[in-house]
């Protein structure tokens, strides 16, 4: 195990940040910390950091199976990008890199040429060479950034945490960024862990990633079983925008609206109240009934600039549904607002309601 | 198009007004500096030169006055590095922790600006003096604090503490502490992190607190005056050692020494102005850089 966390609380005056977390990451894996603000997925991040103590008495934070919890921050070996990038605002891109290195004690400190060589080398990796006796405030956001990954790296860090690192860019240079960073990880394959409340971005550059609400994690899987088999309602909703139904759970079937769907991990159990989900994109649109069972509705809006048409849509029972088709498929179907349209479902995520009423 | 020069027009005239207020406005703000502050200034100098170069030297050379001017230098040289330890220490604390207690030390180090330096004053001797708390315990191990130098040192070092402290506290909250826990996580020790990180961060905040501490420290009056005692060649400071001099008539030695401490008024605005400049510029850039992303 690269990181491992074992059951960490944290709370701060009355607030529960964190309640009872358990987390590994594995040697060279890429994790994505991914919640609301509020969600605690900041406080985990910066206390495997050691820059916040977890409460008395609750467990352990292990680097490369060595238990870290007593270590102080400078004896770490964290490497941490900070959202706001955090550059010595006094000293140049060059002193900023090699700012990790000085300041080891005399006898682990390298020669001078052995600094500049090593930063050198990193400003390479970063492709920042040319601006190494700038100052952080003659840089862009998306340079900036880089130089603090830079400086990050010239520890050498047993893990790298990185804090929202897009956050504070614009959405052009975050999209380059994020696919930069996914090649970077795959050349030197870092343990590596960071924040983010954008799932887009958790989904495109993780390897596993980490749902956090309220303080307790949701679900910890790879993109795609986070995305298609979500363990809980927080999850569905979070991955995106979504339609729901309230439904029933009978025999092998769940109803909603005037659906029955197949459900087999039911079957046999007594019959319950059901919450069920579909995404905009697993409703198939079509102006006639296609013999299989679906749901009839009105067009309300149409948004055709994208990828993917958007159909905002209300259903004959009165509630409102999202859909999405391509654009050929929109196409050919020659839809505008007031068309009456029968919606049906390719796939739903239903969930037994826990509290029947 | 036409719309976008009316609003201009009446923008320009919400915030201009008519040329004849705008010069009224110029004219009262430099009829009352010239009359409260330039033609003062020129009157210390003129008096203090009324008598010739030769008289103004003599003024300056006379041993009690060269004893007030070496206490002045002696007791700003204890107060102003004392304070700037203690300004750096509290600002740090203030700025970059949370404790139990934090308003009442920033509502204390406020004190000295709310209250009148005679107070001030009056509580050393209350505490220290004959029939003081402490003093009696001090004398009896030979230790004297009112009508002494220490006295005078103390008195200082309560009216300046706070120059130093409030100059850096708004500086070093607006800083945060991101870069110190980026030093931190890159292996730097306390110190290291201190001394490569904060201190240059708020150098010229720090000079600027320094060079007003120092100010204050050399032309305080009320409250030296209340411990001092007024001994001629031994308790006597430069603002004290004026007062005395002009009680006694001898007017042009007293605007001599006066002289002196009106060209440390000048001397701290240059350097003020010049500190002022050099943040402005260290700042501006930096915001520049923030909304250029």
């Amino acid at each position: 195990m690269g990181i491992e966390v074992r059951n960490i609380t944290k709370t701060f005056g009355t607030f529960a940040a964190l309640r009872d977390v358990s987390l590994g990451v594995a040697t060279g894996e890429l994790v994505a910390l991914l919640g609301p603000s509020g969600s605690g997925k900041t406080t985990l991040l910066r206390i495997i950091a050691g820059l916040e103590e977890p409460d008395p008495g609750s467990g352990a934070i292990l680097f490369h199976d060595e238990d870290v919890a007593r270590r102080r921050v400078s004896s770490r070996r964290v490497g941490f990008v900070f959202q706001h990038y955090a550059l010595f605002r006094q000293m140049t891109v060059f002193e900023n890199v090699a700012f990790g290195l000085r300041v080891r004690p005399k006898r682990l400190r390298p020669s001078r040429n052995l600094v500049k060589y090593k930063v050198l080398r990193l400003l390479k990796l970063v492709q920042l060479e040319s601006m190494a006796n700038r100052y952080p405030h003659q840089l862009s956001g998306g340079q900036r950034q880089r130089v603090a990954l830079a400086r990050a790296l010239a520890i050498e860090p047993k893990v790298l945490l990185l804090d929202e690192p897009f956050g504070a860019l614009d959405a052009r240079v975050r999209q380059e960024l994020r696919q930069w960073l996914r090649r970077l990880h795959d050349e030197i394959h870092l343990t590596s862990v960071f924040v983010t409340h954008d799932q887009d971005e958790a989904l495109e550059l993780a390897d596993r990633v980490l749902v956090m609400n309220e303080g307790r994690i949701e679900q910890i899987g790879t993109p795609d079983e986070v995305f298609h088999r979500p363990a809980t309602e927080f999850v569905v909703k979070f991955m995106g925008q979504v339609n729901f139904f309230h439904g029933r759970l009978e025999g092998d079937k769940v109803h909603f609206s005037t659906m029955a769907w197949d459900w087999p991990e039911h079957a046999g159990a007594s019959t319950q109240p059901a919450r069920v989900f579909v995404r905009p994109h697993e409703l198939d649109v079509d102006v006639e009934r296609n013999g299989q069972p679906s749901l009839q509705a009105v067009v309300t809006r149409i948004h055709s600039a994208g990828p993917n048409v958007r159909l905002e849509l209300r259903a004959a029972s009165g509630e409102p549904l999202c859909a999405e088709l391509t654009q050929e498929r929109f196409r050919s179907l020659n839809l505008s607002v007031g068309n009456t349209v029968y919606v049906t479902p390719r796939d739903v995520t239903v969930f037994a309601d826990e509290s029947p009423k | 198009m036409k719309h976008t020069e009316n609003i201009r027009c009446r923008a320009a005239a919400a915030t201009t007004e008519s040329r004849w207020v705008r010069w009224l406005l110029i004219g009262v703000s430099l009829t009352f500096l010239g009359l409260f502050l330039a033609m003062p200034l020129a009157a210390v100098f003129a008096q203090a030169l009324s008598r010739g170069w030769a008289m103004y030297v003599r003024s300056l050379g006379d041993s009690d006055a060269l004893s007030a001017i070496r206490l002045t230098l002696l007791v700003a040289l204890i107060a102003v590095p004392v304070n700037t330890v203690f300004g750096v220490a509290a600002a740090w604390a203030i700025a970059k922790f949370q404790f139990f207690g934090k308003s009442v030390l920033i509502t204390l180090i406020d004190l000295p600006y709310s209250v009148s330096p005679v107070i001030s004053g009056m509580v050393l001797v209350l505490l220290f003096g004959r029939q003081g708390w402490l003093g009696p315990w001090l004398e009896a191990r030979g230790i004297h604090v009112v009508f002494a130098v220490s006295g005078i040192v103390l008195a200082t070092l309560f009216v300046t503490f706070p120059f130093v402290a409030r100059e850096l506290i708004p500086l070093m909250q607006a800083q945060g502490t991101e870069e110190e826990e980026a030093a931190r996580l890159l292996g730097a020790s306390g110190w290291q992190t201190f001394r490569r990180v904060t201190l240059p961060n708020i150098k010229w905040g720090l000079l600027y607190g320094v060079i007003l501490c120092n100010a204050r420290a050399m032309g305080e009056f009320g409250a030296v005056s209340v411990v001092s005692g007024h001994i001629r060649g031994e308790t006597n400071t430069m603002p004290l050692h004026v007062e005395v001099l002009y009680n006694e008539y001898n007017t042009t030695a007293a605007f001599a020494v006066a002289s002196l401490l009106a060209l440390l008024a000048l001397v701290t605005l240059v350097l003020k102005s010049v500190l002022q400049w050099k943040t402005g510029e260290q700042l501006t850039p930096e915001e520049q850089g923030y909304t250029g992303d």
